[in-house]
């Protein structure tokens, strides 16, 4: 596979990161002198940075080729006649350059997100650590802070980009198209998050940040540059998660193959369509508040800080405007992909297809009317309290029509019990945990007890590891053989669930009971005459199980997709598009478009096929 | 089939019972030292034994599930096409909603109760700062760095903040209020239970944050009295 006569200039990203780094350099030569021209003092590390970042991506971009088309279109003043998705390179080098075929795409974004999620776990073990003990462990309380607040984003980006990895690769398979409707906006949004990444990873040597991942002035005004690292960075997943919901949305709607009504679609088209929306409408409130905070650092625009006229509860409505939808982003695809595995498993119907497939709209459009419930002891109007609370408990009920199906749809099956199984059925059990322990969240004199505890704590681990994580792993292992035509290693797999379903519990069930006796979120310290200590060795020892799971699946991932089990076109038997052709999906996806003629979950009727694929393809089992 | 059924409603019927009962009868909770704390644990007790009911079904039959309905060994085939149960969908979507929004309105009058203006409060002016807390009685002309409070005397506490965010909590009196920059915000506790306690500060306010806290003393109307007039003489002196 390895070419030796290839040359490197032709990849991306050789290109690309020279030119950026000295774009970088360049950009801040340029701040220092015109801050001298007017007369300033040169060096001023904030605005001289900014400056450069922006130089820096804008020719990060240029040199990977992200504007080569549009240039050219620009210049010619006609459309660029050349074959869209022609490439020369070989396979491994597709994945660092400018691609544009959408299960390149995928597997970028996804390959990203899990780098950041083991980043992310170890910072979680390394706080875990320090909390092992009263007084410094092993660190002080300046870095505590920084680790918890990076950890906190890293893991938000981190799902952002996993929930576009897989939309990107799942997405135009299941509905039958041949690729993403704008392919070269879709490599350009992914490669905006290397940029973003090495940001957050350079913030903490740039000083870190304090604030959380919440960015709430005025500390964040205060706080040292890796702020502003941090910032830049999520303006870039930001930025990529707009022009990703463009995407997907025009997908989900013109995209579909001949026959797919939207009732036809599988249950992760619904979830897409909801995730997308909510991405497109919400994103442009954290960018806009993320920005305010810089400008008001760089050159001390009044927008927030009280004492130069701001108003700080402004920054909180504006924030949670996007954050709180975000977290149905975080989880709403991770439905979809229990949805699609489930039925597969048990050998059943999806059990109510339409309200399982239009709860998650509910969800989306619910969720967009309970932001300020994360602000119900921040000084917000009191009488204000009465209906955010009223909004927040009706997204339970969704929710709960969607955990019903799942049940139901196993009830009665014939339910094979392979890893993909194993993660989406603890999936459930995990979403369901963080459900239930967030309806007294919504209950205002109950939040006001527990919020910022270490219950807020345990409850969002529960959503995030039940509604993305988990079920992260599920499609990892189900999806595999469709990526790389080869099967994740089952028995390394199983030993994985256990690991990491142990792990988790261990750690994270004892938050709830820590948050309800008093232990403060956030902290760094806590007395020694507090009651905490035991639980918290105990959940460390879980987050080490936890951390060590991560980096079985990663051990699992690269040893299989190298020596792993052959697997056929259709391994599991389902009847969704992607299944029905080759493994791994062949470059053009369909050789003429598929006719949908049926429901993807017809299991148990005979003679049942979602789809008339053309000739060639695959065929059913194998 | 039926008997299946029957499993999951006896499975959910004592697991309910059981976990409902301990979450009724046991105290999961910090001591309870203001009359705000017993509204709320008692409201607690209640969400968590609802609760319990859904997470025993739900959990009650997802085990189930995978432990009965294995498929044999070498069955290739479908199960049951069961698309779907309307009667029963909406079901579960109507009981839930019908349970929510009850819950809802008695967290409405939870809070209508927690948040109660009482005829005689006493006023203490909360003034949170990078990173400690200052009192302020302002009837009786006097600044503190501890807090004092009379058992069964309600408290308006007036919270400001001199920097960044803090948020003004004693665990024992559950509510909590942010103390904000450049505006004030209102809590109401009466204190019920004499003891030492400390006041917290909950929102991430920088490198001391899990150090901001003060101490909290209920102490009989006698005693507040007697600190408060020695104070008085201390500053005049
Ligand atoms: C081994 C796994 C993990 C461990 C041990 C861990 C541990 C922690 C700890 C100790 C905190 C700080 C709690 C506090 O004092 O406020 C925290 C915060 C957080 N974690 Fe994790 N975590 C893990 C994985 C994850 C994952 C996978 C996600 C996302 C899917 C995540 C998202 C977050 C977020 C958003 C915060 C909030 C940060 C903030 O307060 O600004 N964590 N985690
Ligand atoms: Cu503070």
């Amino acid at each position: 596979m390895r070419n030796p006569g290839i040359n490197v200039l032709s990849i991306g990203l050789v290109r690309a990161v020279p030119a950026g780094l000295a774009a970088v350099a360049a950009g801040v030569g340029l701040a220092v002198l015109i801050r001298r021209a007017v007369g300033a003092p040169g060096w001023n590390p904030g605005p001289v940075l900014a400056v450069g970042t922006l130089t820096g991506i804008l020719a990060y971009m240029v040199a990977l080729g992200a504007f080569n088309y549009w240039v050219r279109w620009i210049l010619a003043g006609k459309r660029p006649e050349e074959a869209e998705t022609k490439t020369d390179l070989p396979r491994w080098a597709r994945y660092f350059s400018f691609d544009l075929d959408h299960k390149v795409i995928g597997v970028q974004y996804l390959v990203t997100a899990l780098i950041m999620l083991l980043f992310g776990v170890t910072l979680g073990f390394l706080m875990r650590y320090e909390l092992t003990s009263p007084g410094r462990t092993i660190m002080g309380p300046n870095m505590y802070n920084h680790i918890m607040s990076l950890h906190g984003i890293n893991q938000i980006a981190m799902i952002l980009i996993g929930v576009s990895g897989l939309m990107n690769f799942l997405l135009p398979l299941m509905l039958g198209a041949r690729d993403m409707p704008f392919p070269r906006l879709n490599a350009f949004s992914y490669w905006l998050l290397p940029p973003a990444g090495a940001l957050l990873f350079a913030s903490l040597p740039a000083g870190g940040f304090d604030t959380g991942w919440t960015v709430y002035p005025p500390l964040s005004v205060q706080a040292p540059l890796g702020m502003q690292f941090m910032i830049l960075a999520v303006y870039l997943v930001g930025l990529s998660s707009i022009l990703g919901g463009i995407n997907f949305l025009t997908l989900v709607f013109k995209g579909r193959a001949p026959g797919m009504s939207l009732f036809r679609m599988p249950i992760f088209g619904w979830a897409s369509m909801a995730t997308s929306l909510l991405q497109m409408t919400f994103t442009q409130f954290i960018g806009m508040s993320f920005l305010m905070v810089l400008l008001e650092r760089l050159v001390g625009m009044a927008f927030f800080v009280p004492s130069s006229g701001g108003n700080v509860v402004l920054y909180q409505h504006l924030f949670w405007f996007y954050s709180h939808p975000a977290v149905y982003v975080f989880v709403l695809p991770g439905f979809g992909i229990i949805s699609e595995i489930i039925p597969v498993f048990s050998r059943k119907p999806i059990f109510g297809y339409a309200a399982v497939g239009l709860s998650s709209l509910g969800i989306a459009i619910g969720g967009s009317l309970v932001w300020a419930h994360h602000m119900f002891a921040a000084g917000m109007e009191p009488w204000l309290r009465i209906p955010i609370m009223i909004t927040t408990v009706l997204v339970a009920v969704p929710t709960g029509v969607k955990v019903f199906a799942w049940i139901s749809t196993m009830w009665m099956g014939k339910i094979r019990l392979e890893t993909p199984m194993l993660f989406a059925s603890t999936a459930i059990a995990v979403f369901l945990i963080g459900g239930l322990t967030g309806v007294p969240l919504g209950i205002v004199p109950a939040d006001l007890y527990v919020t910022d505890t270490y219950y807020i704590v345990g409850h969002f681990h529960h959503t995030m590891f039940g509604g993305f994580v988990f079920p992260l792993m599920a499609a990892i292992y189900y999806w595999f053989p469709k990526v790389t035509g080869r099967f994740m290693n089952e028995r390394l797999g199983r030993v994985h669930w256990a690991i990491m379903t142990t792990g988790f519990f261990t750690t994270f069930l004892p938050f709830f009971w820590l948050g309800l006796n008093g232990l403060r979120r956030r902290v760094y310290d806590y007395d020694p005459s507090d009651p905490f200590q035991t639980l918290n060795i105990v959940s460390t020892v879980g987050a080490g199980l936890l951390v060590t799971s991560f980096f079985l699946v990663a051990i699992n991932i690269i040893t299989s997709a190298i020596w792993g089990l052959r697997a056929g076109a259709n391994p599991w038997r389902a009847k969704t598009l992607e299944w029905q052709v080759a493994s791994p999906a062949p470059d053009e996806n369909f050789e003429t478009p598929p006719r949908v003629v049926d429901t993807p979950y017809g299991y148990g009727r005979p003679g049942s096929v979602h789809a008339i694929m053309s000739t060639g393809g695959a065929e059913g089992d194998n | 089939m039926k008997k299946h059924l029957m499993a999951l409603a006896a499975i959910t019927a004592v697991g309910t019972a059981v976990l409902a009962y301990l979450f009724l009868t046991k105290q999961i909770t910090p001591a309870r030292a203001s009359s705000q704390a017993h509204d709320v644990d008692r409201l607690f007790s209640v969400l968590f034994a609802i609760a319990s009911f859904f997470l025993v079904l739900c959990l009650g039959g997802l085990v189930y599930s995978l432990i009965f309905f294995r498929r044999r060994k070498g069955d290739e085939s479908d199960g049951p096409a069961m698309f779907g149960h309307a009667p029963l969908e909406v079901t579960w979507t109507l009981v839930p909603l019908a349970i929510v929004i009850v819950l809802a309105i008695i967290g409405a009058f939870v809070l209508q109760s927690v948040t109660a203006a009482p005829k005689e409060e006493l006023d203490v002016r909360v003034s949170a700062f990078q990173f400690g807390w200052q009192f302020n009685y302002p009837n009786e002309g006097l600044q503190t760095n501890e807090l004092r409070l009379p058992i069964g005397q309600p408290v308006r506490f007036t919270l400001t903040s001199r920097d960044v965010i803090h948020d003004f909590w004693v665990p024992e009196f559950r509510i909590k209020e942010d103390a904000v920059p450049g505006m004030e915000t209102t809590l109401r506790i009466t204190p019920d239970r004499l003891g030492d306690y400390w006041a917290l500060c909950n929102e991430l306010c920088g490198i001391g944050h899990a150090y901001m806290r003060a101490p909290v003393k209920v102490v009989t109307q006698e005693q507040y009295r007697s600190w408060i007039e020695g104070l008085k003489k201390e500053k005049g002196s």
